[in-house]
């Protein structure tokens, strides 16, 4: 991290640093125990990279936390391992073991049970475990209509529960970090970024990502109309189903049977920039998981999910 | 995403505003009318707000832009806004963050939550019904919270046939009742939000109507705060110290600018120092400037904590323990002048109590009226008192260091929001008698510590009795004690209070301040005391040092307690004859970390008062 990058950022961007470090910095002084929700993406990756500068030269006083849904990327996994060590971290890695013994998967089993399972009650049972009262999560309010009601201090009652229609006021940034036993908050240090401002941010900062954000010849296969890269044998081809190789990339990084590509020749962040730019959809319609049902992600969102 | 070139939003800075305005108004129509004129609604938004509308929609065939914004399943069956949502968008000149707030009264703090961080408002009024009760609540709390430019959009025009004669009564009559709020700029523009007149694009049913469009008028606002001509304040956030030979202070600059080499005091303590150095992971920095998140060294190693200011030595801000403010209450609770709240002042958190309502403001006309306490979504100007002297500054200054939040402390919910208007009694200026005779001194001749028994528990439980039987002892064995209880305090000190909760709350406050002064004298004072709330249990163990206040819970069940009643005041109270009494029409919150819980024994109370003996030499407050 040299000088150079820092006079890049724009006013604008550098205002949303100095608001996420505040955030971030609150947690550790509050709270008895935080951890923050590490999911491999490019705004877990801005997170992190606010974290370490939070507290430099200290390095931030509180583990990261992956949910291994067991279908990830390969690409994610071992972005993930080197992260945790070029950072010098400590990462914590969770697999609901349950879902393992039930076979829980997304294919056979359905977006819907393989997120309730493998990711939401994984979360659960993690932030349990290990008696988090603190967890961070990457959630941008421009996202999805339901998170554009969520404060950056989000109270959790005893079990996770999110009650959206009685949520504390949340005045400047007198953030109330008061809680009781068994209650937890969820804090969202990158609430007021968009889309835009994580790429500026990862582009001026250069900030490591996933190789798959960026275009390259993959094999995908067709499926309900979506691009589906097949990483590994476990999912299986459907009658008429064949690979082929094509130029593509990735917006949002999940499961990988859950993760739609967009076929995209941007390979650098110049070019991502510049393609999301004049792009007319919206990064989550990638995600198969959220078109489940209607208001979907609140229902998720009430019953744990981040 | 927005359509938006790479670095339009850096030319004119960012633009936090919100929306508010009485019920169904058309705020949220609004925001969806802006994201969607603006380009900002992507295609498989689109297609779900096709969906959403057909299922949801107030709007016919038409797609109902609400929509896009009331994201909460609630919300959208009801076809009301609840919660305030944030939504971002930009046009070529400029970036805005705009807070849709919800109309209805229930939902005012909501409401403050979206205006606290704004720097304009978008005050709507239905065109139809003209200024409305929530439209001066809003404009009055905007007010408060210091937002100098409002819009007045006056909204469905499409609906009083473009009338600019209806567009001319509603202006005047706004500015009739807003001018006492001061606004820097009124700017009024009529607008229909469901067909985009005067939004983004100039109506052709206006000819009547030369001025800006909305979005022309929000691109060019400026609200430039001048943070950084301001006095400098940097509350202390988080000490950083990675090992012994560095220790750095986190946080972000509230306001003004410092650089290494200047001269600083940590305000509370007047103690002084020099800058050192300003870091960043980027590396050191010349300067740090409002908004900058630094971690700061300082030249010696003078005492600084989490929710320390610090300041220029030149420029410091106040430090009281007694200032006033105005009060917007939150909760459903009323707010009782006496009892203890937490309050959240910068990166602190403190004891405070409320220690005179002075009037309350009627949203309506904006007179003054008497109170004795404060209901959901009431404003009052209010005294407040602290456990310890804080820096501050009115928050017309500084709303960083002006700003706070009161908490109630049991159940933990952001009760009040608070605006200082100015600090009452430096605390430095309390130059308390020197004594030459103090506690320790008399601790050393009585031969045993002070402290209060707080005895607590239902009407009939028998803590008098039990405190009687333990002053006996106390006494026999050459312990100087004093024994304040209802009967000797009513009729004299609190012949003035009766059994409001306001009084109650007065009634122990009181009781505590009088136990305290005889702890002083190094007495042990036996309190007897209902005393049913436990904000005020722990109230009193708050004026007193931790080891004491010992809280002696007699755990003697309501049905125990009415079979025995001595006093025939449980049977009065059934019938109705007496009301607020405790157990029956008024609650009792149980102690949960009582140091002492007697439940009846089978021995009697001699049996109890041998067990509070022996917790006190438990303590060393007795010598065994
Ligand atoms: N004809 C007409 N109808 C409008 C206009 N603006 C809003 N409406 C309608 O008024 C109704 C209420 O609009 P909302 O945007 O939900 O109102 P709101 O102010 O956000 O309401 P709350 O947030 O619940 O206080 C909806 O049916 C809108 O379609 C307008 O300019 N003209
Ligand atoms: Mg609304």
């Amino acid at each position: 991290m040299s000088t150079q990058s820092r006079m890049a950022l724009t006013p604008h961007l550098r205002q949303l640093e100095s608001e996420s470090i505040g955030i971030i910095r609150e947690v550790a002084a509050e709270f008895r125990n935080p951890v923050m929700l590490y999911s491999i993406g490019k705004d877990s990756g801005v997170m992190l990279h606010l974290a370490m500068k939070a507290f430099h030269p200290s390095k931030p006083p509180f583990p990261l936390l992956h949910i291994d849904t067991r279908w990830k990327f390969r690409a994610m996994i071992e972005h993930r391992d080197a992260i945790a060590e070029r950072y010098g971290v400590k990462l914590l890695v969770h697999t609901n073991p349950d879902g393992v013994a039930r076979d829980i998967n997304p294919i056979s089993s359905g977006s819907q049970l393989h997120t309730q399972v493998m990711k939401t009650e994984a979360l659960k049972q993690a932030l349990d475990k290990w008696q988090f009262d603190a967890a961070f999560g990457g959630a941008r309010r421009d996202e999805e209509k339901s998170r554009a009601k969520e404060r950056v201090f989000s109270f959790r009652s005893a079990g996770h529960v999110w009650d959206p229609r009685n949520q504390r006021p949340e005045l400047w940034n007198l953030y109330n970090t008061r809680i009781s036993q068994g209650e937890t908050i969820r804090v969202f240090p990158l609430s007021n970024w968009t889309e835009l401002d994580i790429w500026q941010y990862t582009r001026a900062e250069q900030i490591p990502v996933v190789p798959l954000y960026f275009a390259a010849p993959r094999p995908v296969i067709e499926r309900d109309g979506q691009l589906i890269m097949r990483d590994d044998e476990r999912m299986a081809l459907k009658p008429g189903e064949r690979e082929q190789v094509r130029m593509v990339r990735f917006r949002s990084l999940g499961c990988y049977p859950l993760s739609a590509a967009i076929e995209s020749r941007a390979a650098t962040l110049d070019e991502i920039i510049a393609e999301m730019l004049a792009s007319r959809t919206s990064e989550r319609s990638g995600r198969l998981i959220d078109s489940d049902e209607a208001a979907s992600m609140e229902k998720k969102k009430r019953d744990g999910y981040f | 995403m927005t359509a938006t070139s790479d670095d339009a939003r850096t030319r004119k800075g960012l633009l936090r505003f919100l929306t508010c305005g009485s019920v169904d108004d058309g705020k949220s129509t609004l925001i969806g009318r802006l994201l969607y004129d603006t380009q900002l609604v992507l295609e498989d938004q689109l297609a779900a707000l096709e969906r959403d509308s057909a299922k949801h929609g107030t709007t016919g065939e038409d797609l109902d832009l609400a929509l896009l914004v009331d994201g909460l399943q609630a919300e959208r069956e009801q076809g009301i806004t609840i919660d305030v949502a944030y939504r971002f968008f930009s046009t070529p000149r400029r970036a805005f963050i705009v807070a849709d707030t919800p109309g209805h009264e229930q939902y005012t703090r909501n409401m403050a939550t979206g205006a606290s961080n704004s720097q304009a408002a978008v005050i709507l009024i239905d065109a139809r019904k003209g200024v409305l009760t929530q439209t001066r609540r809003h404009s009055y709390i905007c007010a408060l919270l210091g937002i100098k430019n409002v819009v007045l959009a006056v909204n469905k025009i499409d609906l009083v046939e473009f009338s600019g004669e209806r567009f001319h009564r509603i202006v005047a009559d706004y500015l009739g009742f807003a001018a006492p709020l001061k606004f820097a700029a009124v700017t009024s523009i009529p607008l229909s939000a469901r067909f985009g007149d005067n939004v983004i694009r100039r109506s052709e049913h206006t000819p009547w109507y030369d001025g800006p469009t909305l979005i022309e008028h929000l691109e060019s606002i400026d609200v430039r705060e001048g943070l950084e001509e301001k006095p400098w304040r940097f509350p202390v956030q988080w000490v950083n110290r990675p090992n012994l030979d560095f220790r750095g202070f986190s946080g972000t600059v509230a306001s003004g600018v410092v650089r290494p080499g200047e001269r600083v005091v940590v305000a509370a303590s007047g103690r002084e120092s020099v800058i050192q150095r300003i870091v960043t992971a980027d590396g050191d920095l010349p300067e740090a400037r409002a908004g900058d998140a630094v971690t700061l060294t300082l030249a010696d190693e003078v005492d600084v904590a989490r929710g320390d200011v610090l300041a220029h030595a030149d420029a410091r801000p106040e430090v009281v323990d007694q200032f006033a403010a105005e009060v917007l209450w939150m909760i459903e609770e009323p707010m009782l002048p006496g009892r203890s709240y937490l309050m959240r002042i910068g990166t602190q958190y403190v004891p405070a109590r409320v220690t005179s309502l002075k009037h309350k403001t009627d949203v309506n006309t904006l007179e003054h009226m008497a109170a004795k306490t404060l209901a959901l979504n009431e404003i009052g100007f209010c005294n407040l008192a602290t456990a310890t002297p804080v820096a501050l500054d009115p928050y017309a200054d500084n709303r960083a260091t002006g700003a706070f939040v009161l908490i109630d402390r049991f159940t933990n919910a952001t009760a009040g929001a608070g605006m200082i208007s100015f600090g009452l009694r430096r605390a430095t200026n309390i130059h308390r008698q020197a004594l030459l005779v103090d506690k320790s001194a008399r601790v050393r001749l009585n031969g045993h510590r002070p402290a209060v028994l707080w005895f607590t528990g239902l009407s009939g439980s028998g803590k008098s009795t039990i405190a009687n039987v333990v002053e006996r002892e106390l006494h026999a064995l050459g312990v100087h004690t004093y024994m304040l209880d209802g009967d000797n305090v009513r009729h004299g000190l609190n012949r003035d209070l009766g059994f409001t909760d306001a009084d109650r709350v007065e009634n122990i406050r009181r009781v505590g301040e009088v136990a305290k002064l005889f702890v002083d004298a190094g007495a042990v004072v036996l309190c007897s005391f209902i005393s049913p709330f436990r904000a005020e249990r722990r109230m009193v163990r708050e004026l007193l040092a931790a080891e004491e206040f010992i809280e002696i819970f007699v755990d003697t069940s309501l049905e125990e307690c009415q079979r025995r009643d001595p006093k025939g005041l449980y049977a009065r109270a059934l019938e109705g004859k007496i009301k607020n009494f405790t157990g029956i029409d008024s609650p009792y919150e149980a102690p949960q970390n009582a140091e002492v819980v007697l439940t009846p024994s089978p021995l009697g109370p001699e049996e109890e008062a041998r067990l509070v003996l022996e917790a006190l030499r438990a303590r060393q407050i007795i010598g065994s």
